[in-house]
């Protein structure tokens, strides 16, 4: 209850924030959408962060350290801090100036004016508000999920599916309307605000957090020797002999044990008789939670019974174990080699597998304050759902493989954070400034604020894969990583740290979803209402209630959307970071290269959006994992299949690469052979220096 | 100096790629995974290299093309 009291007081805080700056207010549209151009340059480096940094920035690098080790720092971090301030410099300070010099709110307004098109803006829109869409999903579903881990048990009788929590369609539903009243009456300079104090408030909380639990892990250098001992794989980006060979010993038990439930459950092969069940027990000397059927297993290999398996029986098995998808037709080569674990990766896992959990833990799931056993208190406390999915999953599937980070990925995911170009949401920002001077500081200090964030979040995700309660580990294999960090904080801290840090996570979700909100909120009413309607129709106090009345829609949506599909909203999210950098090229251009023309930027986003229709296609709609598109082998270029095992002499590479470089050859080649701009636009956009 | 800092971007690029740590657990102080704290350093000399390009690279002749200090709120006429 104590969480849920801080989370209440900092959402309050945010309220009266938001509402006093409406008090600055002006009255204009402008004023609305870009603050009167009067964002200095604190305010505009604290926005520009908040805004780039997602709820990425605390629970998602903690997260993807815990799952990937310290490789992300390089690929996501290292990589934006070089190539966000790259974008800042080279196309905010001169899309800030045309903004200013031709009144632009959006960057729809600058492609027609430069482009000479006024088509180009029915293309752009519904390629950038749908890729807008999902990050806006992405913030709101994350909001619920996180006040729900944190709340739970907070209830005493209701609320018993969402573990005694407030429901994530609950949690969600509060941070909108937050978010909604905050940018409604404070439009762009509440946003600003709202987002440099939230700003501060999750990189406050990150470094207080880091050193509470680097204290509570025995200190920094404790911390990191359990990893060295435990999973050194974390601590390097390729996996260690050590990791390799332990994970194989491991992950044959669990063939032999997925063969063992096949040939009894599935296929009906055999049965144990009780006599061999019972000797199989009387064998089998270890007694960890699901021994008995590891007694059978044992025993059932160890006489041969699992040996008329055919190799296709063996593949069925452990996707079956592993909750997968069985691929109808079976491949030519399912009955001639085994899958290892890269390639049973590749196939989809059945949705809602997890839930069995519900069925096969019954008698343990209750609210999470009450004993399991009133007369045997050393049993501990009754099981969330969380917890019983959590428990089904590490005894069930397959154990995890140590990851590595392949040389051309990690340079190829160079490309992603290009996409910083092309957010909407980013340029409303850079439109805010006061002056150009004013990006002078976020230039400088965006890479420097990356690490002040990003580097306590990988050790604490890398001491996390190693870190011990009672001498057991922290996290179960199969942990959500996403819950990694929520969750060291509520079982090292109290409860009013744990309701900070959450103020600090959901500080980050909101600064990004205020941002969006507003810039789509701006988009409808600027290049569609306003552009098509004619400027003159409406008076500025009508565009000022027009943007307040989208601004409404587009949280109403976004919230119904969360309601539904939820898990394929995430991987979307990365695809449409390489979406926008696809789009980096046109805008680039449109700044630097007199030579583009209007088919030349046809031809860019038409190329991109197809390529991105096709790579997602050919991902089957990312659900193939770990996809790339490969160079080499048999084929000079070929995408990763279901099933298929990649060689190592093969270059895998981002799908962003092959997008990037496609949408830029296409502008070229076109705008090479299509008549030039006109000579009065180019005076325009390219003045001569004086 | 100009074409001295876009060398430097352009070297931060190429010095990101560290396949040499790739395998190397040592830890500095102790603590922080070599592979990590290289990063780190990356992330502050990026930000010695933008400040180097703020110093010698800034756009000067745009700047002065554009209007500055607050507006009013009135939109600009598109010219």
């Amino acid at each position: 209850m104590v969480e849920m009291i801080v989370i209440g007081v900092y959402l309050s805080l945010l309220l009266g924030l938001g509402i006093f700056s409406s008090r600055l207010f002006r009255g204009t549209s402008k004023d609305y959408m870009l603050a009167s151009h009067s964002i200095g340059p604190f305010l505009l480096l604290m926005s520009i962060f908040g805004t780039t940094m997602t709820a990425f920035a605390l629970v998602g690098s903690s997260g993807e350290a815990y799952a990937e080790g310290i490789g992300v720092y390089g690929m996501l971090a290292s990589s934006s801090g070089i190539i966000h301030s790259l974008c800042f410099f080279l196309l905010g300070v001169k899309l800030w100036t045309l903004g200013r010099k031709y009144g632009y709110t959006t960057q729809i307004q600058f492609f027609r004016d430069r482009l000479e098109s006024d088509k180009i803006g029915l293309l752009l829109f519904p390629i950038l508000v749908g890729m807008v869409i999902p990050y806006l999903l992405i913030g709101v579903i994350s909001s619920g999920v996180v006040i729900n881990s944190v709340t739970e048990g907070a209830f005493a009788n209701t609320f018993a599916q969402y573990d005694y929590g407030l429901p994530p369609w609950l949690g969600a539903l509060v941070i909108s309307i937050v978010v909604l009243i905050y940018v409604f009456f404070g439009g762009m300079r509440g946003t600003a605000w709202a987002n440099a104090f939230q700003t501060m408030v999750f990189m406050v909380l990150g470094v207080v957090t880091f050193s509470i639990i680097s204290a509570k892990l025995g200190g920094v250098q404790e911390a990191t020797q359990k990893v060295l001992e435990k999973n050194p794989t974390k601590l390097i980006r390729s996996a260690d002999p050590a990791d390799i060979e332990e994970y194989e010993t491991e992950f044959a038990q669990w063939k032999t044990m997925a063969e063992y439930n096949y040939a009894t459950k599935t296929a009906n092969l055999f049965t144990l008789s009780d006599e061999q069940t019972q000797q199989a027990y009387a064998e089998f000397k270890p007694r960890m939670p699901g021994w008995q059927v590891k007694a059978e297993t044992v025993f059932a290999a160890k006489n041969g019974m699992l040996s008329d398996l055919t190799t296709a029986q063996k593949n069925d098995a452990y996707l079956v174990q592993d909750d997968r998808t069985l691929p109808e037709p079976r491949p030519e080569w399912w009955n001639e080699k085994t899958l290892d674990h890269e390639t049973m990766e590749q196939f989809l896992r059945v949705d809602g597998a997890e839930a069995r959990a519900y069925k096969i833990f019954e008698a343990n799931i209750g609210h999470p304050n009450e004993l399991l056993d009133p007369e045997d208190p050393s049993k501990g406390l009754k099981w969330t759902r969380k917890k019983a999915r959590g428990v089904y999953r590490a005894t069930k599937w397959a154990p995890q493989y140590p990851h590595s980070i392949g040389y051309w990925q990690f340079l190829t995911y160079l490309f992603v954070p290009l996409s910083v170009g092309m957010f909407p949401h980013l340029f409303q920002h850079w439109l805010t400034a006061r002056s150009a001077a004013s990006f002078k500081l976020p230039v400088v200090a965006h890479p420097l604020f990356i690490a002040i964030v990003w580097v306590p979040c990988v050790l604490v995700g890398i001491w996390a894969t190693s870190a011990t309660v009672d001498g057991r580990p922290m996290f179960p294999p199969h942990f959500p990583p996403n819950a990694v960090l929520a969750t060291m904080v509520k079982s090292m801290t109290g409860p009013l740290l744990s309701g900070l840090l959450t103020a600090g996570i959901l500080a980050a979700i909101m600064s990004s979803l205020d941002s969006q909100f507003l810039c789509v909120g701006t988009m409808f009413t600027e290049d569609v209402v306003v552009h098509y309607g004619g400027k003159n129709r409406f008076s500025d106090r009508q565009i000022l209630y027009l943007a307040r009345f989208f601004i409404i829609v587009i949280v109403a949506v976004t919230y119904f959307f969360s309601l539904f599909e939820q898990r394929r909203v995430f991987t979307l999210g990365v695809w449409c970071f390489s979406g926008f950098s696809s789009l980096f090229p046109l805008v680039f251009a449109s700044l630097y290269w007199k030579k583009l023309t209007k088919a030349g930027a046809y031809a860019c986003v038409i190329t991109a959006a197809s390529l991105w229709i096709y790579l997602f296609w050919m991902s089957d709609f990312a659900a193939i994992a770990n996809f790339t598109v490969n160079f080499g082998g048999d084929q000079f270029m070929s995408f990763t299949q279901r099933g298929e095992h990649i060689e190592s002499d093969v270059i895998q590479t981002q799908p962003v690469m092959l997008m990037v470089l496609g949408s830029t050859l296409a502008m070229i080649l076109v705008s090479l052979v299509t008549p030039k701009p006109k000579p009065e636009t180019l005076v325009r956009f390219f003045p001569e220096k004086s | 100096m100009k074409y001295v800092v876009w060398g430097l971007v352009l070297l931060l690029i190429v010095i990101h790629q560290d396949f040499w740590y790739w395998n190397d657990k040592t830890l500095i102080l102790g603590f922080i995974p070599i592979g990590l704290f290289y990063h780190a350093c990356i992330s502050v000399a990026a930000a010695f290299t933008w400040y180097l390009a703020t110093l010698f690279c800034w756009p000067e002749e745009l700047v002065e093309d554009a209007p500055t200090g607050p507006s009013n709120g009135e939109e600009v006429q598109h010219g």
